[in-house]
């Protein structure tokens, strides 16, 4: 592969990121590039740096040392807020909505960040499109009939859908989901499954999940990171049949 | 049209039309009740007293009750507008329509610098630095006597007349001086009512809400905080300016930490989420503090019984309990 080809093909890149906590060094050193319009799994037993890598991928903090950089760009110390406009969208974790606001007007904020910020003098309501363009996310991710109902008001798998309607709202060009399935119903899962492998077609997706047989179908690419440090990479196949791996990871009870 | 035009974040989409309306159009319903207000009450200072704590307390719960930061230091920006205005008569020689202003202004600029500083931090320790800068405020303004009056307060802000446009009026009438109060308290109910339902309103919603989901979203918290605690710097600093031409003298007693905990008490009473809460809080207040304080000294131990009571067994508030209960 030419080099020129190659910078095309990554959206993003970390080159040699460690984070230490106080004395405790999550990430060692962990150098990985993601490839354009595939869906890469970050995968890995509990306490691997699952969550602090993607933490640092998402800007949520920068790194001890080294550099992340997104299609081509230094982003290592770049702030949160500015990771939306760059079209770098996120879910989290640990399920984040706007508990007390209706579930359009979760996706409508979401939306209005990319048309007014500072606006204190027109009104909301007559910002075109917004609401519209609200309607049509909620629709994509399962949620038109419940727009009226409070955020808080929604069953758990429907606000990790919500959350991804809100991510989609930045219309972004990578999407990175922390967990995406945490907490739910086989049923749920399914449902969250198909829903990523749609979004997947017109876009980067990065998501880091526990339940590795999970990513193993729809992922083509797979990291496993292990007491912060990168195990291996490569595809499921090649990543199954890693012989580090199947000590680390698939020898525990299969999950 | 909740999320529109919501004058209760807490509250849910409501199907009932009339509740719809009233919401909608909260700022003419508040302004004629405004207007109407003192022939409720027994003098008419106390109302006048009443309608510019209530903006005080207002601007206060702009950043309390919708973005959702306790500041204990808001004196600060009530004293300066206070100051500001009175000095800009008493020193300059200058007219009331342009000594509010620079109150405004001043509070404004006061509430940059108060923000700037405490606005990284949150929760308990953000309530300890505006508390700690408001008695910075206090000492700055205490100790500048040849400007201030130090410790006998600003005396001589006399405006008798108000001439507008070759209407003269009579300030020195109670009544006349309620109504001139009354419209640049209508004229902010109106601004703050659009702020709310402007697109910065829905991001202050958002960042109350979830700081780090409306990070994610791409916006900036920080400065959204800032901007916010200047507008309601602004408003309090409205309410100040307007305090000094009401008591012709701006007491030092305007800085003391007491009228900071004054708005968070207002604010709490009447109900923090609301449009209006913060002003039928000011109304309570107000009101039993002059009707109690007639038979006994004690006056503060029945608010502060009030006060407890509300907090515990009415955490929404009088009026946020009122249109809850009006509501289901």
């Amino acid at each position: 592969m030419s080099s020129a080809n190659a910078s095309s093909q990554v959206i993003l890149r970390t080159d040699n990121v460690s984070k230490k906590f106080g004395g405790f060094q999550a990430l060692k050193g962990i150098s990985a590039e993601f490839t354009r319009g595939a869906i890469t799994s970050i995968i890995g037993p509990n306490g691997a740096g699952k969550s602090t890598y993607f933490n640092l991928l998402s800007g949520a903090f920068p790194p001890s040392s080294g550099r992340v950089e997104f299609d081509g760009q230094d982003v290592t110390n770049v702030p949160q807020h500015k990771f939306a406009h760059m079209g770098i969208a996120k879910s989290f974790q640990i399920t984040n909505v706007f508990p007390l606001l209706s579930t359009r007007e979760n996706v409508r904020v979401g939306l209005q960040a990319f048309v007014s910020r500072y606006d204190i003098w027109r009104s909301r309501a007559k910002l075109p499109g917004l609401i519209e363009k609200a309607d049509e996310l909620l629709a994509l991710v399962g949620l038109r009939d419940r727009r009226e109902r409070l955020a808080k008001e929604l069953a758990h798998g429907e606000q990790r859908a919500l959350e991804i309607g809100m991510a989609l709202a930045a219309d972004p060009r990578l999407l990175l989901l922390d967990e995406p399935t945490a907490g739910m119903s086989p049923e749920e899962t399914r449902v969250m499954m198909d829903l990523i492998v749609k979004l997947a077609k017109d876009r980067t997706i990065i998501l880091v999940e526990h339940k590795m047989k999970l990513v193993m179908g729809i992922s083509d690419r797979i990291l496993v990171l292990h007491h912060g440090e990168l195990l291996a990479q490569g595809t499921p196949a090649e990543v199954r049949h890693n012989d580090q791996v199947k000590r680390v990871y698939l020898g525990q009870r299969e999950h | 049209m909740n999320e529109i035009s919501q004058a209760l974040p807490q509250a849910q989409a409501s199907r009932v039309g009339w509740f719809d309306f009233v919401t909608r159009h909260r700022a003419i319903l508040a302004s004629v009740l405004v207007l109407v207000f003192p022939l409720m009450m027994p003098f008419t200072a106390l109302a006048v007293n009443i309608l510019i704590y209530g903006l005080y307390a207002l601007g206060f719960n702009l950043l309390f009750g919708y973005l959702g930061l306790l500041s204990f230091g808001h004196a600060a920006l009530f004293g300066s507008g206070a100051y500001f205005c009175g000095i800009a008569i008493v020193h300059f020689g200058l007219p009331w329509y342009l000594a509010i202003p620079i109150g405004v202004l001043g509070a404004a600029v006061m509430a940059a610098i108060i923000g700037g500083l405490a606005i990284r931090t949150r929760g308990i320790y953000f309530a300890m630095v505006t508390l700690a800068l408001s008695q910075c405020v206090f000492y700055l303004f205490y100790q500048a006597v040849d400007w201030t009056g130090g410790e006998n307060g600003l005396r001589g802000i006399n405006v008798r007349e108000i001439n507008l446009f070759g209407w003269r009026f009579d300030f020195i009438d109670p009544l006349t001086r309620y109504y001139f109060v009354a419209a640049f308290v209508i004229l902010a109910l109106f601004v703050l009512s659009r702020i709310l339902a402007s697109p910065f309103g829905a991001v202050i919603e958002a960042v109350r809400e979830n700081e780090a989901r409306a990070r994610a979203s791409g916006y900036n918290v920080t400065l959204t905080r800032l901007i916010t605690f200047i507008l309601s710097g602004a408003f309090c600093g409205l309410a100040g300016a307007l305090m000094a031409l009401h008591l012709s003298i701006v007491p030092i007693e305007i800085l003391h930490i007491e009228t900071s905990g004054m708005a968070v008490m207002m604010s709490l009473l009447g109900g923090m989420g609301s449009f209006f809460g913060p002003f039928v809080g000011a109304a309570v207040f107000l009101t039993l503090e002059n009707l109690v304080s007639l038979w006994t000294v004690h006056w503060q131990l029945f608010v502060g019984a009030i006060f407890v009571a509300c907090v515990l067994f009415f955490p929404a508030g009088i009026w946020g309990t009122l249109l809850k209960w009006v509501k289901s």
